[in-house]
């Protein structure tokens, strides 16, 4: 990780665990950053990333900059166990992002009667308990569904 | 004329919740009850087969048995997905001849060792270099807190939940049905303990909106094995054979094993799909025609969306499907008939094929009448069973 923030306290927030092809990924949140990975030749988004694009099978990747604009595709609520680093159960959501790729991440500052499939969110980020982040999804107040 | 592999044994250990001693022994009993069984000398096995999960060494469990000379061993990715997948493997092996007494085993303490249901977070984070057992973007979840299979399952059928308008007490028909068949299987930890749709409605959310703990399987102490050797063979042993009509796996594109988010539209299970056309393309057989379906239930909303990809009924109609005892004893299509994953235990799905092979040989506790078919399935991997 490029950063060494110091955590805030009560910061509890399990931290990401990423293999190397995604490391891009998490320096970038890190940053304040949404980025994917696109190949250079084809130029085909994926997600998660891999180090070799299943559409010409070019070994040459580019870090693009995402709009971090997207809708909620499914979401729930973990109750029980209780989630580990979660003070009150988080909303879970898989977010349909512009580009077309889906993230796992959180719908936060939403209750969870006003989240659905089709919900317009966008991005911002959260801290982890060991001084990194991770992308979350608040709804996008006047957005057109 | 083509060749056929057969199941000529099947063995298990009880299901408990603290089997009291370790997993390679559970493996080894499972074992030489397969094999005790079949009437197979168990130094005569020469392939084995288990998940890349599966805690036990190969050469361990064949140091107890005696093993002469094993000639073949492999192992399955994906969790329960490798659970059909084993019998497809042992097909293909004795098939091609690389060997002719193919074991396959599962075996684990999964109550009083570890716990599958418990959440799995790393304590630092950072780079690894393994993904693992076929479910490497498990990691993508962790951090949100989604850190348990109820929650991976959960976000992935909540959208096909949605769609179709399927709702939680719909997914209770499932679990009120196989509650009532472990009830009457005295192997079933929950033998003697039905359940009722309101029982089901008031038990607690694990993942809200899609999952109550009655939609959930169990956690299980417990070892189940199988014997495929080839069906000319097996038919000169001990039990009845049970035919595998066809064997098949398929991993659609994009698809994963239970962070199943990727592939372009989560109301349907490609793999399931993919599972289903290569069985009845390589059997010539339909929905129709089976009998009986063992299907693997983890978590209820996937038995819905298997029967929908196996055909069993259309695109959104499994939560009509599943209502008025259809999928009962006595209904159109039994489904689960020892309880399954649900009711009788959790052996990652094997002990739901030992189930199929007990209809078929007319053995089972919960019996079907007089069956030619049955299919076992889970999700990723399928096979048609028959006594003909």
């Amino acid at each position: 990780m490029s950063s060494a923030e110091t955590p805030e306290p009560g910061v509890t927030r399990p931290d990401p665990v990423y293999t190397p092809d995604a490391a891009f990924f998490w320096e970038g949140v890190a940053r304040g950053e949404l980025l994917g990975q696109r190949c250079a030749e084809c130029h085909t988004l994926v997600h998660p990333p891999r180090p070799m694009c299943p559409n010409c099978h070019s070994l040459k990747r580019e870090v693009v900059r995402l709009s971090g604009r997207g809708k909620v595709y499914s979401w729930v609520i973990p109750r029980h166990p209780p989630p580990v680093g979660f003070a009150a159960a988080p909303i879970v959501a898989l977010i349909e992002l512009e580009e077309g790729i889906r993230l796992v991440s959180n719908v936060i500052e939403a209750a969870p009667a006003e989240v659905r499939a089709g919900l317009a969110v966008e991005v911002t980020f959260a801290p982890t308990r060991g001084g990194h982040a991770v992308p979350v999804f608040r709804p996008r107040r006047g957005a057109h569904p | 004329m083509s060749r056929f592999a057969a199941i000529a044994g099947i063995g298990q250990t009880e299901f408990s919740k603290n089997s009291g001693r370790s997993e390679l022994q559970l493996a080894a009993e499972a074992s030489k009850a397969a094999l005790d069984d079949a009437g197979i000398d168990p130094a005569d096995v020469d392939g084995m087969i288990t998940f890349t999960l599966d805690p036990s060494d190969e050469i361990g469990l064949a140091r107890c048995l005696g093993v002469r000379d094993l000639a073949y061993t492999t192992r399955i990715p994906g969790g329960g997905a490798a659970s059909v997948a084993t019998v497809c493997q042992a097909m293909a092996a004795v098939n091609s001849g690389i060997a002719e007494t193919v074991l396959i085993w599962r075996a684990m303490n999964e109550r009083s060792q570890y716990r599958f249901g418990q959440p799995l977070v790393p304590a630092t984070g950072g780079v690894v270099n393994v993904a693992g057992n076929g479910t490497g973007s498990l990691l993508w979840c962790m951090p949100f807190g989604a850190q348990t299979p109820a929650s991976w399952e959960a976000l992935a059928s909540q959208h096909y939940m949605e769609t179709f308008g399927v709702t939680n007490r719909d997914l209770g028909h499932v679990s009120v049905a196989q509650r009532k068949h472990a009830a009457s299987n005295p192997l079933a930890w929950f033998y003697g303990k039905p359940i009722t749709l309101e029982d089901h409605q008031h038990s607690r959310w694990i993942v809200e909106p899609v999952l109550r703990l009655l939609d959930c399987c169990q956690e299980s102490d417990g070892g189940v094995a199988l014997v495929i050797t080839s069906l000319e063979r097996a038919r000169d042993l001990r039990e009845r054979p049970i035919r595998i009509v066809a064997a098949a796996q398929s991993i659609p594109k994009e698809v994963e094993v239970i962070s199943n988010y990727y592939h372009g539209d989560l109301t349907i299970m490609p793999e399931a799909h993919g599972v289903a056309r290569r069985l009845y393309a390589r059997s010539g057989l339909k929905p129709a025609d089976m009998q009986l379906a063992m299907l693997y239930d983890a978590f209820t909303p996937q038995v819905l969306r298997q029967l929908e990809a196996f055909g069993f009924c259309g695109r959104g109609e499994a939560k009509d499907f599943v209502k008025d005892g259809n999928i009962e004893l006595g209904g159109k299509l039994p489904v689960n008939t020892n309880g399954g994953l649900i009711g009788e235990a959790y052996i990652h799905g094997m002990n739901n094929i030992t189930e199929a092979v007990r209809q078929l040989r007319g053995t089972a506790t919960n019996q079907v009448g007089d069956l030619t078919y049955a299919l076992v399935s889970c999700g990723m991997a399928g096979a048609i069973l028959s006594n003909e």
